[in-house]
Parts: C-alpha cells; structure tokens; sequence
C-alpha cells in the first residue's frame, strides 16, 4: 500500500516545493532602479520543508488515514445545532427569544468599544443575510454584492449632501436605490448560466468602485464624503448641542448628556435592522418565492415545465438581496459620517461572502455566528490581520471540500399538509 | 498621411500589443470551460504569479551577472511556465477535482477561495508595493515622418506579436494533430463517453489546466516586461479582462477566445486614447454586458442546446 | 368535429446538419387522448421539446387554443396550460411532496411581496386554496399519507404517480406525458392506465402520450400517431394503426 503511495507522495512533494520555492523563497527587492533578491530567511525554508514534508506523507498513508477518519465518530452536535434541529418548535422560538434579549441587553452590560464592536457585527450580520439571500437561498453566485453596498452607502451621503434628506428618508431611498441596480443588473444576466453572473457581478462591484473614484464632480472622487449625518430618534439629535430647529435626546428625556448614548443608539438601530431583515427572510421562506427558490435550486428545467419563470423568479432574490445591502450600506454611512471608495473594495464583498459560506448556506443562525467569528477574531489579533485573507481563502477552499453545507446548515421551514 | 491617423495606427498597436495577451489569458478560460463546463476563477492569479517568477528569475540571473537579453528572456520563460504548470496542475487538484460533479456553486466558490488564497500568498512572500524591472528590450522602429508626429512599434512590442503568434500555432498544432490534443477534443465532446472508451479523462482535464497556465505565463512574462510594473493585484483585473475576451469571441472557442482578446484590447486602446484612461475598463464591461444581452454565445461561439 | 385543441403542422426540428423532426403534423381534439409512437431515437421527444417550448422549432406552425405558440419561452407555453412531464422522474426531490405540489401552482398564487410580508387575507386565502387542491390531487393520486415525506423517499411508481399529480394541480388543458409507463410494474401500469382515462373522463383533460407499452397504448388512445425518423409515418385509430402494412414494416414488425 505504502510502496504504491511512494511515487505519487514524492512528486506531490517536488510540486510543493515548485510552488513554493522560487515564489516564496527569495524576495524581490527594489533597490533604486536595480532589482535584487534577497533570501526570505530561515524561517520560510522551514516553512517550506515542513510543507513538503507534511505533503509527502498524507499522500504516503493517505489509505490509513482514509481508514481512520471512516472510523472516527461524526462529529459531535453543538447546543446551538441541537435546538436548530430538534422538532420542537418551542423549544426554538426560546433559544431564539434568548438570544434577542441578550443582543437588546448587550449595550447595557458592555462597555462603550464592546457595544461599538457588536455595531460591527450587526452590519456584518445584515450583509451576510442579504447574501445569503441570493447564494444561499437562490443560488447565484454574487461576487459584487459589495456594490450594493456602495450604492445604498453613497446614495444616503449624497442624498444628504445635495437635498438635506434625514437618516430614516435616506435609509428607504437607499434600500430602492440598491434593489433599482441590482434590479438593471440581474435583467441581462440572470437569463444566462451562473458562472456569468459571477463575473459579472465581480466586474460589477469593481466598476462602481472605478466610477466613484472617478466622478470627482459628484463624489468627490479618492477624498471620500465626510459630515454625513447621524440618524435621529423621531427627529432627536445624539448630540451635545442641538442644531437649528431640531433637539436633542438628553434634553428631551432630561438626563446630562452622554457621548455613549449615541453608541448605544446606533447599536440598537442596527439590532432592529437585523432583526427587521430575520423577519422578512423567514417569512420569503414560507413565501411562494421561497419555494420557487428552492425548486429553481434543484431542477430549473421542471420549474420551466410548470409555468414558472426563472428570471423573474432570480431577479426577485437578487434585487431582494441587493436592497438589504442597500440598507446596511445606508446605516454604514451614517455611523461613520465619512464614507469613500477605499470601504468598498473586493475584499469586503469576499468577506461577505466567506461569512455566508463559513455560517453555511442559508442558515440564519449560522451566518449570525459566522459574523461573529469573522470580525471579532482580527480584532482579537492583531498580528492576525496581516494573514486574515489568506486563510479566509484558505477556509473557504477547506470548506467547499469538507463541509460545503457549511458549519451550521440551513434547516428549512417544511409546510405541512395537516390531515 | 495625416498626424490623426498615425495618432489612431498608434493605438491600434497598442491595443493589439496587449489583446494579444489578453487572448493568450483568454484561450485558458476557454479550454478549460470547454471541457468540464466550468470558469477557472484563480486564472487571473496565475498570470500575475507568472508575471513574479518572471522578475525573480531576470533578477537572479543578473546578480549572476548574466546580461544576455535572450538568455534572460528565455530563461524567464522557461522557468515561469514550469512553476504556473503546477500552480495550474495543483489548483484543479485542489480546488476543481474534489468536487466535480456536485453542486455548480461549489467548486466556484472554492476557485474563489483559491484566487483569494494565491493572490494573498504573494503579497505575503513579496510584499504589496510595486515592483518595477529595468527595460531589457529598448528601441523599436518608427512608422511615418521623422520630423512630425508618427507612429512607433517598439522592439518589445514586436516580440509580443511574435511570442503569442508562435504559441498559438503551437497550440493549434498540439490540439489538432496530437494523440492528446484528440482526446483534448473528444473530451470537450463528451466527457463522460471519453471516459467510457479509455481515455484518462482526469488527467486530460488536468492537462488542460497546465495548458493554460502556462499561456497565461507567457502573458505573464510578457507584460511585466512591457509595463514594467507588477503587483499582487494585478491578476484581478487581467483576469477580468481575460474572461471579458473569452466570452466576446465566444466560450469554449479557442479561435474566439484569440479574436475576442485582440478586439478587446483595441476598445480599450482606442477609448483611452480618445476619451479617458480611467473608464476604459467601464467600457470592457459595458461591452461584456452587451454582449451577454445580444449574444451570449459570443462572436464565434455555438448556441449551446440544453439538454432536456 | 370541433375545432383542435392543438394543432400541429409542418413541425421541424434541425440540429445543425441532422433533420431530427420533419414536417410532423398533429391534431388533438379536446378531451380525447392522442399517443405518439415509434422507434427508439424517431424523434418523439423532440416534438415533445418543439411543443413545450424547450426547443425553437426550426419551422412549423403550433396553435394551441387557438393561438400560435411556436417559439414561445417554456413557460409561457406552460402558463397558457400546456403541462408536460419528462423521461425521467423530475421531482424536486429535497422538498416534500406536498411542497412539490405547492411549488407549480406558483403561477397561480398571489406572490406579491407585500401581500406575503405582511399575511393580507388575500394572501391568507390563496395559500389556502393551493393546499387543498394539493391535498384534493394527493388523494386523488393516493398519495395522501406521504405529504409530509420528502420527495426522494418514495417509491419509482409512487414518484411517477406525484409528478401527474403535480401537473394536475397547474389545472393544465393539455397534459403531456413523456413516457409515463417506463419502469413501472404491470400492476403499477394498470393504475396508471386507469388515473389517465379517468383524468379524461372526469376532468375533461386532453392527453398527448409517448409511450412504448403497446398494450396501454392501444388500449387507451382515441388517436395514434407514429412516427419514424423524424416523420410521420401514419395516424389513426388504434385498429387503423394495428392495420397499417407501414407501420407494422416499420415498427411492429420488429418487435
């Protein structure tokens, strides 16, 4: 067994070390117009070596292995998965009750940066919800989804910066906004096969980038937006001072004045938020789209056969999953008073993605600790950061090998015929 | 003649200076698409990972003190087509063949992965600044007056138009009258009949990847020569534009794939020398949406016919 | 005679250099059940494709209640209630039979968002009526007791069975079945026999069948029509057809 596995474990291990050799092992080096090279160090070599070595022996016993992993135990079910997959429904509707009240109390029992940081996550938990929507339920691959974002993020700022318009006009203008592009977009291309509208959206995401860079005269190009305003409590500022005509929350409630009361504000909007977008994506699931969705998923060409259209159908889940990035992108802006296109790029339509497939996809409760994971864990670690996409790409290789359904897959609201 | 049209000559040399790469980019779209039905997202990566070994090997070879300009260009070829071959051979490997065979989504987001993966591996070895490389290849001839405004085709360029044209001979060879290059077309046929009648059908997929690795390489090599320039990001855009090309002239068509390269890389030529530099890549894309509205299947593409 | 439920003429179907269909003509009378028959590889199914609106015809001309249809979108020939099934079982097999069920009457729900998102009575009332024309077809199909299983749990007849059943829930006027009988168990064949013509009878449905079992064919069929590469060959009674030196030459008498 082991003497079959030794020509295939020696090669595996020279490709390795093809690959890695030449691109890894020296460094290029600018030196005035001279290019040199220098060796990257020790360390790498032994990265290199260990690579090789570890290569060479999984292909060596890769039978054994084979054989020890079909006789480990499956994994062991988390708590989390337990309540998902058990058939009570109450017992559900409290974990889920649970978790609301804690995300509500949160603020109150954390600090100002701990409440910041869940503000984070909570964005995060929309975009990947909105995603999700289109990857996990209708299965298109939207590499662009970050342009959405954009829009609705630039269509608040300059909305606010050209007509004066309010945080809640903004956040409904932005969502239309989002789903009008998303919409325009998914016309030509959802006709066609899946792996187009991958590209597509990519260059698309890349192209509104471009053009916000580049339309100086509206969007004042690389230098961003700034002075963005917060969002108001039925038009009560978070604010020391309150401007013109208008008046602030620790006035009217008559406490002092707190710099953390608008941290805490910003953070239970974007919790309605999310929870707003958990409500609508339950109940589209129990929709006939939803159901369209799935069927489409499993055999297009039946859906056909029974009247249904599949482009109407797509269309529906990618303008759907594109205002929701509208909306977050709105929030975004608002939290941040500055926005430009640098917050806007691939990387941050990859991370979106990497949180859907990581949280499993279509499962809500999984996309929500996927989020989780995803930005507390650079935060956590600093030095993390520099290799933070690398191992996002790695994971999601990983992933779609292992365990494509994600860790915690999506379990389905069945409707039932009651007899 | 006329400074406008010597000015227009110019950009159609350009423009066909780098649709020539794109079209060498594009045919490893193509091939690959043509035989399992399925984009090769990390292609983009390759050619920029063709684009480092290039460089590291013209810099090794001069601090050896080698100044053999064909020596050195050669030797970048050589060696950087070698390192793509099994950075082609690993990612389908890794990325593609575990997975064939399932849901479409799947092995697309695990290209995904894998481009993010690669790109982020090179910044991490080599840093994310730019990296430029003295001119090996200097000079060119002039085309029109020397006292006016003319038209020039460089040296460099010349070899490009040299370089693409020989290895697109070579492939048309290779796949036309080769044992391998039957079976190249059988597969692309009907995979799993190839199978049936005895064909290594894994390692034909697999050989078509290496194939287009090493032409995206050669891309590779060729405009970090031309520009000048690389980093880590540069395979996001190429392999953009690649796709771009590979659907214009039609997937799964290598002709189309040479076609659709060079006429892209004229739109963009012609756009940045008459409107703005900045939106020529607004105007690729446009152009690829276009043509998915009128065309999907491309200039010389067939319609595909569904399978009921 | 009425006017035709559907009437086809001068059908053609080109792949490239291959005549797959040529000049196929039909006519199918409404309520009455019309098979399509001939060797393997005549080209049945692609009529069936041309018809259906998977496949643009070539050439032809299709009028279904009374309007021309060729070159329409799959659906759109599938929404004016022209129903099909395929060669092979097409379920959606992760969902539960009676989702399948739900899943094509789609065309016929309210599915605006609005009315979804917020449960209008409207909405209340249409998702109502789905499941009990769902629940109606399972028992009619005797399907009832596995409604709530998911689709690939259940037995190749039981499959079958569902997938007519599905299409009878798109109230269709012409229902297409592309070899229904293939697989089945002569006892399954016999119900299966039984549900069309009682779908005929009862339901006023009009049926246009491909089918190799001669004993159901005959034995079923107002009209047959045979086809033989890609032509037809004869159409008629099925005493007509039994008669027919051609057909016998051709098909029968290979048998």
């Amino acid at each position: 067994m082991i003497r079959t596995n030794l020509k295939p474990a020696v090669i595996s291990a020279v490709v390795v070390v093809v690959l890695s050799g030449l691109l890894m092992g020296v460094r290029l080096n600018q030196d005035g117009t001279n290019l040199t090279l220098v060796g990257a160090g020790p360390d790498v070599y032994w990265k290199i070596a260990i690579a090789a070595a570890f290569i060479f022996f999984y292909n060596l016993f890769r039978d054994h292995l084979a054989a020890l992993w079909k006789a480990m135990p499956g994994m062991p079910k988390t708590p989390v998965q337990l309540i998902e997959a058990s058939k009570k429904p109450i017992l559900r509707r409290l974990f889920w009750c649970f978790l609301i009240a804690l995300a509500i109390l949160w603020p109150f029992i954390s600090n100002r940066g701990g409440t910041d940081l869940a503000t984070l996550v909570l964005i995060y938990v929309m975009l990947g919800l909105g995603l999700n929507i289109v990857v996990g339920l209708a299965g298109l691959l939207d590499l662009g989804y970050v342009g959405f974002y954009a829009v609705g993020a630039y269509g608040y700022a300059l909305l606010a910066m050209y007509f004066d318009v309010g945080f809640w006009t903004g956040l409904i203008s932005a969502g239309c906004l989002a789903a009008l592009f998303g919409f325009l977009l998914g016309f030509p291309v959802l006709r066609l096969r899946g792996d187009y509208l991958a590209i597509v959206t990519l260059g698309f995401g890349e192209i509104i980038r471009i053009l916000l860079n580049n339309m100086t005269w509206l969007t004042n190009g690389p230098n961003g937006i700034g002075g963005i305003p917060k969002p108001t409590l039925f038009g009560l500022e978070f604010s020391r001072k309150a401007s013109e005509g208008m008046q602030t929350f620790h006035e009217f409630v008559g406490i002092d004045y707190s710099s953390e009361h608008r941290v805490m504000f910003l953070y239970l909007l974007a919790l309605l938020l999310v929870l707003i977008t958990l409500f609508v994506i339950n109940r589209l699931l129990r929709m006939p789209i939803g159901r369209a969705w799935e069927a489409l998923r499993e055999d297009e060409i039946a859906c056909r056969a029974l009247g249904i259209n599949p482009t109407s159908v797509k269309l529906g889940a990618f303008t759907i999953g594109a205002s929701f990035a509208g909306f977050a992108g709105c929030f975004f802006a608002a939290r941040q008073g500055f926005i430009s296109p640098e917050s806007f790029t691939f990387i941050e339509s990859a991370i979106i993605l990497a949180i859907v497939v990581l949280g499993g996809m279509g499962s809500q409760i999984g996309i929500i600790l996927a989020a989780i994971i995803m930005t507390i864990l650079p935060e956590l670690a600093r030095e993390f950061n520099e290799y933070r996409m690398l191992l996002f790409g790695l994971m999601m290789v990983l992933m779609m090998i292992w365990r494509p359904q994600g860790l915690l897959p999506m379990n389905r609201p069945h409707l039932e015929l009651r007899t | 003649m006329p400074e406008s049209l010597y000015y227009f000559l110019q950009q159609l040399l350009n423009g066909l200076t780098v649709g020539s790469t794109y079209a060498l980019i594009a045919i490893g779209y193509t091939m690959v698409y043509g035989i399992i039905g399925m984009i090769n997202f990390a292609h983009g990566e390759i050619y920029m990972i063709g684009s480092y070994i290039a460089f590291i090997v013209i810099a090794a070879l001069a601090m050896f003190g080698i100044e053999s300009v064909p020596l050195l260009i050669f030797a970048a070829f050589a060696i950087s087509m070698l390192v793509t071959s099994a950075y082609g051979y690993s990612i389908e490997r890794v990325a593609y063949r575990p997975l064939r065979g399932g849901n479409r989504l799947i092995p697309l987001i695990s290209a995904i992965g894998m481009s993010i993966f690669l790109q982020n591996l090179v910044r991490i070895a080599q840093g994310s600044r730019d990296i430029a490389m003295p001119t090996l290849v200097t000079g060119g001839i002039d085309i029109g007056p020397q006292d006016a405004f003319h038209a020039s085709l460089s040296y460099m360029q010349m070899i490009i138009f040299a370089v693409t044209l020989i290895s697109m001979v070579l492939l048309t060879l290779f796949i036309s009258r080769s044992r391998m290059g039957r079976a190249c077309r059988a597969c692309a046929e009907d995979l799993k009949m190839t199978n049936l009648l005895g064909i290594n059908t894994n390692g034909i997929i697999a050989l078509t990847f290496v194939i287009g690795a090493a032409l995206a390489a050669i891309a590779g090599v060729l405009l970090g020569m031309y520009y000048g320039v690389i980093n880590p990001y540069i395979g996001f855009m190429a392999g953009l534009k690649a796709f771009t090309a590979a659907v214009l002239g039609g997937i799964g068509s290598i002709p189309g794939a040479v076609l659709g390269g060079l006429l892209l890389g004229v739109t963009e030529a012609i756009t940045a020398g008459y409107f703005s530099t900045e939106y020529k890549d607004v105007v690729s894309f446009g152009l690829l949406i276009l043509i998915l509205l009128f065309r999907p299947s491309g200039i010389l593409g067939r319609p595909e016919v569904e399978k009921v | 005679m009425s006017r035709p439920l559907l009437e086809v003429s001068g059908l053609t179907m080109r792949f490239g250099g291959l005549l797959a269909v040529d000049g196929v003509q039909l006519s199918v009378q409404p309520g009455q059940i019309v098979s399509m028959i001939g060797p393997n590889g005549a080209g049945k199914t692609t009529v069936f494709n041309c018809l259906t609106g998977f496949y643009k015809p070539s050439g032809g001309k299709i009028i279904f209640d009374g309007r021309e249809i060729q070159g329409l979108p799959g659906f759109k020939v599938a929404r004016r209630g022209m129903i099909r099934t395929f060669q092979h079982v097409r379920l959606f097999s992760e969902m539960t039979v009676v989702e399948n069920l739900l899943v094509a009457q789609h065309q016929h729900m309210n599915t605006s968002m609005l009315a979804g998102l917020f449960k209008t009575p409207g909405y209340r009332r249409s998702e109502r009526e789905a499941m009990e024309r769902a629940a109606y077809w399972l028992k009619r199909t005797n399907l009832h007791e596995f409604a709530n299983r998911p689709a690939n749990t259940m037995s190749y007849g039981q499959q079958r069975r569902l997938e007519i059943a599905r299409c009878m829930v798109t109230q269709p006027k012409l229902l297409m079945l592309d070899e229904p009988a293939a697989g089945l168990n002569p006892r399954e064949t016999d119900d299966l026999k039984a549900l069309i013509a009682e779908l005929r009878d009862n339901h006023e449905l009009t049926v246009l069948l491909i089918e190799h079992d001669m004993k159901l064919v005959m034995s079923i069929s107002d009209q047959i029509v045979v086809i033989n590469q890609g032509r037809p060959l004869a159409a008629g009674t099925p005493d007509q057809i039994k008669q027919n030196p051609d057909v016998i030459k051709a098909y029968l008498g290979e048998t």
